[in-house]
């Protein structure tokens, strides 16, 4: 039962992936690239990984895509333009993916990742919770890499609201605080006006 | 009989024994979701000194079912360039993270479809998945309308997620669990255990980027019907559009009991540990005070709606940004010091 769920799960990520670079269309490429996360999500889930498959969700797809989808939505490329250089850097392209490709063979082939280096996972019972392990091997062990990792993401999180902050001459801003602190005799005057006779 | 039953129950193989628990938990939620819309009708009728709906069946209350069937049996138009299968696809995706979130919830001490370790996680990805129904669908749509409704939509949802997150995360340290079940477990004892008390700050910023999240008023600029008619499903008809609709308040319901369930103890109810009081209601089943919560929530969503004008849209994302998150990450602080200090009643 559960070989046959991985494969079911494991054919549809390779053809969503497949797919995520064949298809014409930016943003259904992007849609495919979110059935991927999804589906490789629901294998770690097979390996009991439960919290790192759920962040994956929450993380990539219920964040990290949705803002891609938003950018990709709004770009109008025009496809045929995007296919005209396509037989001219194909020499190139081949090329780099041959290194990509050769570079990947050393550094995660059998030499290192082979699965004689690695004993089978233990099965674990229900309660086990991989939440609390993943955390308890985060905080000791790899302490200063994690904190390290979070003060560089900092540093680009700044980096990057930083370059937003440029200001153009014409662009008009509202002012917030002067908005906030409106009050009510700011904008309206009450004015007591005696009822006016008809004449004749 | 109740032998008998079980045997019955035992026979029927594991996969439709789970299929037939969805059921049960879904068909309730749909019926739920009818009767909120009249509900939201009736309730919004009398704030505004009017009557609503009370023609069909007896005093309106065969409304939603005269509703439903008109939607069902209306054609489903789909637009010209339209991307036909996302257009359809659209109100299914926005749907079934409503549902799926349903999973994890416990009705009861017991009563849960699957009692997940990492249950608050899960409803967190779940319910960050709905706004692609929306996107796909105001892309799909080939309308400026609807893609302006789309592009609103997933701004503001994964604004006030930030928001909800860090919300969420404040009652997992207080819990010390992300089970959902322990977390109500965590707060027994009196009504002033549960964690609307020292979590306060978090328990408003939840439920206000709850309603900010579902797209419901005061912050429904995805749908802003009078600057882009309908939003991101102005170009749905019939029971596609009646997806879009049943997703919207099977959301509703579903933040309703989250709230009850992280702030308000669930299950637990309101008169434990309170002296005569609390042994005399003892035996009202657990589940009627959880679903008595999640109706005080879905009221205060009609009334929401019935009161306040829409923001706009700059104030939204202002409020998101700029006022909630650092609430959360300031109370963050607040009960992680507290959880250490070992603060009664709630941390001892």
């Amino acid at each position: 039962m559960e070989q046959i769920i991985f494969y079911v799960f494991a054919a549809i990520l390779v053809a969503s992936s497949i797919l995520v670079i064949t298809v014409r269309n930016p943003v259904h490429a992007v849609l495919f690239l979110v059935l991927a996360f999804f589906t490789s999500a629901a294998v770690w889930l097979l390996l009991e990984v439960e919290f790192l498959a759920i962040t994956l969700v929450l993380v990539y797809v219920g964040a990290v895509m949705v803002l891609f989808l938003f950018v990709v939505m709004m770009l109008d490329i025009n496809i045929a333009v995007l296919r005209e250089g396509f037989i001219r850097y194909l020499p190139l392209g081949i090329g780099v993916a041959l290194i990509v490709v050769i570079e990947m063979a050393v550094a995660v082939g059998p030499k290192y990742f082979g699965l004689e280096h690695f004993a089978e996972p233990v099965r674990h019972m229900a309660d086990y919770s991989n939440t609390k392990e993943l955390g308890r091997i985060l905080y000791t062990v790899y302490v200063y890499p994690f904190e390290i990792a979070a003060a560089i993401l900092l540093v680009a999180i700044i980096a990057a609201i930083a370059l937003t902050l440029r200001r153009r001459p014409q662009t008009k801003y509202q002012n917030v605080t002067e908005q906030v602190m409106t009050r009510r005799d700011d904008r309206l005057r009450i004015i007591k006006m005696e009822a006016e006779k008809k004449e004749g | 009989m109740l032998e008998t039953l079980q045997a019955v129950w035992g026979s029927i193989p594991e996969l439709l024994q789970i299929v037939l628990k969805i059921v049960v938990i879904v068909v309730p939620i749909m019926l739920s979701v009818a009767y909120l819309t009249l509900a939201e009708r009736k309730v919004i009728g009398y704030i505004q000194v009017r009557i609503g709906p009370n023609r069909v069946g007896p005093r309106g209350l065969l409304q939603p079912i005269a509703d439903g069937l008109k939607l069902v049996l209306k054609e489903i138009i789909v637009p010209t360039n339209a991307n036909r299968f996302l257009f359809i696809l659209g109100p299914i995706v926005a749907l079934a993270p409503a549902l799926a979130a349903w999973a994890v919830i416990p009705f009861d001490e017991t009563l849960v479809l699957a009692n997940v370790d990492a249950g608050l996680l899960y409803i967190l990805a779940m319910t960050s998945l709905g706004v692609y129904g929306i996107i796909i669908a105001g892309w799909a749509s080939n309308s400026k309308y609807a893609f302006l409704g789309a592009l609103r939509s997933a701004a503001q949802v994964v604004s006030y997620e930030i928001a909800m997150g860090f919300a969420l995360v404040g009652v997992l340290i207080a819990a010390g669990s992300l089970n959902l079940r322990e977390i109500v477990l965590a707060q027994q004892g009196s009504f002033l255990h549960w964690y609307w008390l020292p979590l306060l700050p978090l328990f408003l910023v939840y439920f206000i980027s709850g309603v900010a999240e579902t797209n419901r008023a005061p912050f429904d600029v995805a749908e802003g019907e009078s600057e882009i008619v309908a939003g991101f499903h102005v170009e749905y008809s019939g029971m596609t559009f009646g997806l879009f609709f049943l997703a919207e308040y099977a959301n509703m319901i579903l933040v309703s009991a989250l709230v009850a369930i992280m702030f308000l103890g669930g299950w637990l109810s309101p008169f434990e540990g309170i002296p005569v009081l609390g042994e005399a209601l003892a035996w009202v089943p657990s589940i009627f005070w959880l679903l008595a919560k999640i109706s005080v929530f879905l009221f205060l969503f009609l009334w929401f709606r019935a009161t306040f004008p829409r923001y706009r849209y700059d104030q939204i994302m202002r409020l998101g940004w700029k006022i909630f998150i650092p609430i959360t990450i300031v109370w963050l602080l607040v009960v992680g010091a507290a959880v250490l200090a070992q603060i009664g009643p709630w941390f001892d």
